[in-house]
């Protein structure tokens, strides 16, 4: 390796930790467990939790079969179906809102069917909230899953085909396990990118203690007036996220690569 | 010859830099409620119109952030305020230079669907059953009034949903998304036939009072002190009241 590279390296890694040592060092340590333990930071913390783990689960039911097919399937525009799916990773997250809000709001082509049909609205309650943050992380599982497939290749199933292995049952005794650890690590990033979802969230489900406020919208709404609460809330939030990843990695990290 | 392109550069980029400067053009930061971005937007135009040299930066955004972000050392000249309490904020973290002087008040509306279809006239209605309110969250000054409503009217409301300034309540009801939406009566009427407005005598019992004031460590004094005075002055003051702010 050449030794130059150790100067932009360490100065990419400030990048990311000298943030957070600020957000530490401006944080009121002592104060910490009051301020993380109000009624509305344990409502954010409680809903957060929630809302990601039921998107991290929507987004591996969606997410493998789209990951399958995109790697897999012999079509034409296959090219521009990834780049579609891609698109929530690039979009700025207010973008995503407006147009979940289109497509599911009152006013929305789905969101209208949903109200006369079954009477049900969705935006602004916590059923959005997951839908919101499942939009913005599912990428993330499926560009994992996709790159995994591509360089497996598909020799295994092809011999699983051969030996009489209907394409349910190769799916499900020769891709799946295959994909195991790519699956492992894609979860984690979804659960992450989950948590941290902020825009779609606050255009499409509002911001409402206990039922759409997640700790991030909460953190946005205590800067406005409670800077210590914001920013013990913002450790929290590093906290977690990195626990989860700390937790998840060994085995998934080894996979992904 | 690379020593001529790079002299010529130079000097390129010395005359460029002057150029941004002005000749002596100056520009003012002012930080300014989101509930003033209509009316601020004209204002700043007869401003500049007057004073032919100077420039006037406008960032508008829910009061309270604006204070955090002044109070964090936000570059600002000028802080025009929608409630005296973040005002506050400021002036106990010494950024004030003499004294906020209010130039204008406003008082909470409802906005609502163009035509009213839910046939709201009352600030209790907004309680009934089977509607979706949205208002401003408690923390932001919107809110905080909105609060003050409901105290003194003893309504209380359940919203679906707190946001973080009028604008973006207006937005919801103008989605189609809220039935009803607590805002400020300008706000209201900035959006013209996209919305309708209910007006109910609580709001009298919260009226906003917005406070302006010079910023210190200003690199800017003396702009930011003919802008402060313009925006108190007779001209605006009827503007203003064009727009739906009361008198202070």
């Amino acid at each position: 390796m050449p030794w130059p590279l150790w100067i932009p390296a360490a100065l990419g890694l400030a990048l990311v930790v000298l943030p957070v040592a600020g957000l530490l060092l401006r944080a009121d340590l002592a104060r910490l467990p009051e301020l993380l333990t109000t009624p509305a930071a344990l409502h954010a913390l409680r809903l957060s939790l929630l809302t990601a783990a039921l998107s991290t689960v929507a987004c591996l039911l969606l997410g493998v079969p789209l990951a399958v097919v995109l790697a897999r399937a012999r079509l034409r525009g296959v090219r521009l179906l990834r780049a579609v799916v891609l698109l929530p990773l690039v979009l700025p997250p207010v973008v995503g809102g407006l147009a979940l809000l289109y497509l599911l709001g009152r006013n929305g082509f789905l969101g209208y069917l949903l109200e006369v049909t079954a009477g049900v609205r969705v935006p602004f309650t916590t059923a959005a909230v997951v839908i919101a943050q499942t939009f913005v992380a599912m990428p993330f599982l499926v560009v994992s899953l996709e790159g995994a497939l591509r360089g497996a290749g598909d020799a295994y199933e092809r011999v699983a085909a051969t030996l009489g292995a209907r394409p349910l049952t190769t799916f499900r005794r020769v891709t799946v396990p295959l994909l195991l650890p790519a699956i492992g690590s894609g979860a984690v990033l979804s659960f992450a990118r989950a948590l941290g979802e902020f825009g779609a969230t606050i255009t499409f489900a509002g911001s409402l203690q206990g039922v759409t406020r997640t700790l991030p919208l909460e953190v946005y709404t205590q800067a406005e007036v409670d800077t210590d609460s914001a920013v013990a809330l913002a450790l929290l939030l590093v906290a977690v996220a990195v626990l989860v990843i700390a937790i998840a990695r060994p085995r998934a990290w080894e996979g992904a690569r | 010859m690379k020593k001529v392109a790079s002299l010529l550069l130079c000097v390129c980029l010395a005359v460029g830099a002057c150029t941004a400067a002005g000749h002596g053009d100056r520009t003012v930061t002012v930080f300014a409620a989101a509930s003033l971005t209509e009316s601020f937007g004209e204002i700043v135009d007869e401003f500049e119109a007057e004073h032919p040299r100077t420039r006037v930066r406008l960032n508008l955004a829910g009061s309270s952030r604006l204070a955090q972000q002044i109070v964090a050392g936000a570059p600002a000249d000028v802080f025009a305020s929608a409630s005296e309490a973040t005002m506050r904020t400021v002036t106990e973290a010494g950024r004030v230079e003499g004294e906020p002087r209010v130039f204008a008040t406003n008082e909470l509306a409802i906005a609502v669907a163009p035509g009213n279809p839910h046939g709201i006239t009352s600030f209790a209605d907004l309680a009934g059953a089977g509607l979706t309110v949205v208002v401003c969250a408690p923390q932001v000054p919107c809110g905080a009034a909105t609060e003050r409503v409901e105290r003194a009217s003893g309504v209380t409301l359940r919203p679906a949903s707190e946001e973080q300034d009028v604008k973006a309540v207006l937005t919801k009801v103008q989605a189609g998304e809220a039935d009803a939406g607590v805002v400020y009566g300008t706000d209201v009427r900035a959006a013209g036939d996209q919305v309708s407005t209910v007006r109910f005598p609580e709001a009298g019992r919260a009226v906003n009072h917005y406070p302006i004031a010079v910023l210190t460590g200003t690199g800017q004094p003396e702009p930011a002190r003919w802008f402060t005075e313009f925006v108190l002055g007779p001209a605006v003051r009827k503007q203003l009241n064009g727009a739906g702010f009361g008198a202070p």
